[in-house]
């Protein structure tokens, strides 16, 4: 087995502007199982950050448990990263976001994480805004404790022995509509073309942006009775609105702005173009969105891409009013400005 | 774009760069590998297979391979490929039990070959084996032509010449050294059903400049003069001394020339120094040997003073290029005198076929060079072939090796009564997995960091004492493994089994040189590289040398399609594969010798 990429590449491999290939921004050989789909989330993340030219350093990736958790070892090996405990993800990206605002917050969680023991701390960091990207590989499956049944898995679904599912599934795109979120999108890890786009889109969104991504576990969950099988997934996919990213630095052209496509302009500048696949898709109205999502869902599909977007909304620095400093580079004086000022306080009241 | 054929050896053959490039088909991985394996005999036994000549190869190739490899593609230096040959050659066991029988029963066939250098010492090599009868002309009184006459004993030991030639001569052939072949007529009067060709290019070319004739004490063909060295008539030169002409040849003369008393050796050339034809590490080792190597001078006229040969007058020439990249020399009107004892002339050579009469069916072009067809190397009187540089005017040894085997094919199927054209025989190849268990495999699929080992070789100042100090060492056993592990083992092959693929893109995203790629694309009966589809590439600058494997649609209608150019071969498609659709395997070429083309 390798346990190392070799380190040559193409020699006419493009690069970005900071001068960095998007083997730059990868990390250890992955060691989950050989075509696991969590690894081209992998590849996408990597993909997406060397096309934004994200200094790797101003990344923080953060994690729970689970085999999705271990991916964040598996790219942008220069950024900071924290593996927390189980479910726990939100709160330590929401301490590390308080006391730096200025990294960019990558947190990567699974079903299990984030929709059986994390549940809580996942509807609290939506309802908050955080300003980050939070993305979960959905398999319906637990691959790490060998494959039981996943609260993401619908109502039926059969695990690798046959069991069936005897619960309603909880849908983490509908949840995260109703919590609050600003950025929704579902996605499935075989399709890059897709997946790209808006997982940098939603780095560029500013407050909570959230994507589902639909990967299959190919040890425990890729039989011909699962609905999160690569064979199933491709044969039932359908697209409510496809995300093109275009980065701030370049010309905005708008010869093919008809009717089904329109321009988002993002926090930092760059334009977020949506096409609408489905001609009746309203991307602003949460509550379509929402009724949307479950509609395809009882015809027995899965709808994918952009499924809401305000770009408007506040985050919760701006909700809280916390200063534009990062905590951090707050000096003592500014943070604890002495029993002076406290008099003086203490005196107003007086 | 159309499913790439894997039906024919032709495309696993293109990815094997250095195979391909072999004039031979030598299957440099696997020996390579055996090397690796330390098993040097079995190494070398594959090498004499398919090039005749290890030992003399490993240390004089014109190494196409090397140009071809793939590491080179990827850093700075090829594989040491040519100087792996010579480690198999020295380190090898007793190969005697190994060599091919021979009957004792002949075929009743008898073959003619003129002339003992690589040519028809390959075609004798080829047909012994098969019970032909031979009967081998030489006007020296060794057999290696050119190998012999032309290169110098310090770059190629008379020993390993003598114990590669021997193998041959040994094999049971009528050799008749010291006799000259003056009419090919009186030749074809004789018993022999087949006449093969193989006499070299033996005839230096001139300088036709003013003086020449009046300093002709002090001018020598290039070519005649390192013969003269070789056979030991020669054995020293003037002090100054200047070689004209930038070939291997040119270089050859003037390190033989600092060896035997040349204390101001130069070598002068029309071209620029990166257009010289020597190759680049004959033009390094000539200028580590304190040569001068002056550029861009064509000589004017070889100056006399009061009857004694002062030296050779030069003009400056620059070199410019048009926009198709062609050359031309314009004089500068700047002369510059050299002054030199004498003079070697190298500026190239040609065949010579005064012996054969133009009466007797044997077609000769206008540049006076026999009239062949290039599968067969037959002449318009069929029993009549021609190879090695007598074939095409002067190329390589390992050309004329190749050039060997195909006549010996076609001599083969003439002996049979068949057409050698219309009836060669078909090279046909197998795939042998390589896939030993879960991620194991059983080749070694380690990429190796290492940069290009150089050969250890004798200081300069020691090695231009003698005339027969080999200058390079050869390999010692720690850096022969050291430099095999830097092959990338090229011919084993990814294999694509589109039925079982379930797009997952693990071999896409693990690829370490983004050369899989998973596309919507229409799969037209088009050969042509569509440039949308190129565009489409992770990395769409192709190398339009190199072969794009195309498979069949996949189930959701995409393609996949590699770019083979940088292909590592590492294995990790493969091991990223949940299920086999991708498999590491050997690609062995069988009869690899019909494959020549």
């Amino acid at each position: 087995m390798s346990y190392r990429k070799p380190q040559f590449r193409h020699p006419r491999l493009e690069v970005n502007d900071l001068g960095l290939t998007h083997r730059d921004y990868e990390g250890a050989l992955s060691t989950l199982c050989a075509g696991c789909g969590h690894d081209a989330i992998t590849a996408a993340v990597t993909q997406a950050c060397a096309e934004l030219s994200l200094p790797p350093h101003r990344v923080a990736k953060i994690s729970g448990i689970g085999c999705s958790s271990k991916a964040p070892n598996y790219f942008l090996n220069h950024a900071h990263g924290f593996n927390t405990v189980h479910g726990r993800m939100p709160s330590v990206a929401t301490g590390a976001n308080m006391a730096n605002r200025d990294l960019i917050y990558l947190g990567m969680s699974g079903d299990g994480d984030s929709a059986s023991i994390g549940f809580g701390q996942f509807a609290h960091v939506v309802r908050r805004r955080l300003n980050m990207l939070y993305i979960v590989a959905n398999n319906g499956v637990y691959g790490l404790t060998k494959g039981q049944l996943a609260a993401t898995a619908e109502l039926g679904m059969k695990n690798k022995s046959g069991e069936a599912s005897l619960f309603t599934d909880i849908d983490l795109c509908v949840s995260a509509l109703q919590f609050g979120a600003t950025f929704v999108a579902r996605s499935f890890s075989g399709d890059k073309a897709q997946l790209v786009p808006l997982i940098k889109a939603a780095i560029s969104h500013k407050g909570f942006a959230f994507i589902d991504i639909i990967s299959p576990c190919v040890t425990f969950n890729n039989t011909p009775e699962s609905t999160r099988s690569y064979d199933y997934v491709h044969d039932h996919i359908v697209t409510a609105a496809v995300a093109d990213f275009v980065p701030v630095k370049q010309e905005i052209r708008c010869e093919n702005s008809d009717a089904d496509s329109e321009d988002i302009c993002l926090h930092d500048g760059s334009i977020l173009r949506l096409s609408r696949i489905q001609p009746d898709y309203d991307a602003h109205d949460r509550l379509h969105a929402m009724a949307r999502i479950e509609q395809v869902k009882a015809e027995g599909k899965i709808l994918t891409g952009l499924m809401y977007i305000d770009p408007e909304a506040d985050d919760y620095h701006e909700i809280n009013q916390t200063t534009d400093t990062p905590l951090n580079a707050l000096k003592q004086e500014t943070l604890c400005p002495g029993n002076h000022v406290l008099q003086t306080i203490n005196d107003s009241f007086r | 774009m159309k499913k790439t054929d894997t039906s024919h050896y032709r495309h696993f053959l293109k990815v094997v760069d250095c195979q391909q490039a072999c004039p031979a088909h030598t299957p440099v991985p696997e020996y390579i590998r055996l090397i690796a394996d330390r098993k040097y005999t079995q190494a070398y036994m594959l090498n004499w297979e398919s090039n005749v000549f290890p030992g003399i190869l490993g240390r004089v190739c014109d190494r196409p391979c090397e140009p071809a490899c793939r590491r080179g593609r990827v850093e700075d230096d090829p594989v040491a490929i040519c100087r792996l040959k010579r480690v198999a050659a020295d380190y090898k066991g007793d190969i005697q039990a190994l060599l091919p029988e021979i009957p004792r029963t002949k075929n009743g066939k008898h073959i003619a070959l003129i002339g003992a250098g690589p040519a028809s010492l390959t075609v004798a090599r080829d047909l012994l084996p098969l019970g032909y009868k031979i009967t081998l002309f030489e006007r020296d009184l060794q057999a290696g032509g050119m190998m012999r006459s032309q290169i110098p004993a310090f770059r190629l030991p008379e020993t390993v010449l003598d114990e590669e030639l021997d193998l041959i001569l040994q094999m049971g052939l009528k050799v008749r050294f010291g006799v000259a072949i003056n009419s090919m007529k009186a030749m074809l009067e004789e018993i022999f059903d087949v006449v093969f060709v193989g006499t070299g290019a033996p005839k230096g070319r001139d300088v036709r400049i003013p003086g020449r004739q009046e300093a002709k004490d002090h001018l020598t063909l290039g070519i005649d003069w390192l013969a003269s060295v070789a056979f030991g008539h020669t054995r020293s030169i003037g002090e100054r001394v200047i070689v004209l002409g930038g070939g291997n040849t040119a270089m050859d003369c003037c390190r033989t020339a600092k060896r035997l008393g040349g204390k101001q050796v130069k070598v002068v050339v029309r071209s620029t120094f990166e257009a010289m034809k020597a190759s680049p590490w004959e033009k390094s080792d000539a200028a580590g040997e304190n040569i001068e190597i002056i550029p861009n001078h064509t000589p004017l006229e070889f100056v006399m003073e009061k009857g004694k040969f002062k030296g050779v007058l030069f003009e400056e020439l620059k070199s410019s290029y048009d926009e198709k990249g062609k050359r031309t020399l314009t004089p500068t009107g700047n002369t510059v005198m050299m002054e030199c004892d004498e003079v070697l002339i190298a500026i190239g050579q040609d065949t010579a076929f005064p012996w054969i009469e133009r009466d007797i069916g044997i077609e000769f072009n206008e540049w006076q060079q026999p009239v062949l067809d290039e599968t067969s190397l037959q002449s318009s009187l069929p029993t009549v072939f021609f190879g090695g540089d007598a074939a095409f005017g002067p190329k390589n040894i390992i050309t004329a090796v190749a050039h060997g085997h195909k006549a010996a094919i076609s001599i083969d199927l003439l002996c049979h009564g068949k057409d050698p054209v219309l009836e060669r025989p078909v090279s046909d190849f197998n795939l042998v997995s390589q896939k030993m268990g879960i991620h194991e495999w059983s080749y070694h699929n380690k990429i190796k960091l290492d940069s290009r080992y150089p050969v250890p070789r004798l200081d300069w100042q020691e090695a231009i004492e003698k005339l027969t100090s080999e200058v390079e060492l050869g390999y010692d056993e720690k850096l022969a493994l050291d430099e095999a592990h830097r092959c990338f083992n090229c011919d084993v092959h990814t294999i694509f089994s589109e039925d079982i693929c379930i797009e997952c893109s693990a071999c896409e995203d693990v690829c370490p040189v983004d050369c899989i790629n998973f596309i919507p694309a229409q799969a037209e009966e088009t050969e042509v590289r569509d440039p949308i589809v190129v565009n489409r590439l992770r990395v769409s600058d192709i190398n339009p040398e190199q072969e794009l494997f195309v498979s069949a649609p996949l189930k959701t209608g995409h393609l996949m399609i590699k770019d083979e150019d940088v292909c590592l071969h590492c294995g990790l498609c493969a091991e990223r594969c949940p299920t086999g659709a991708w498999d590491m395997k050997k690609f062995i070429l069988n009869n690899a010798k019909a494959a020549i083309e």
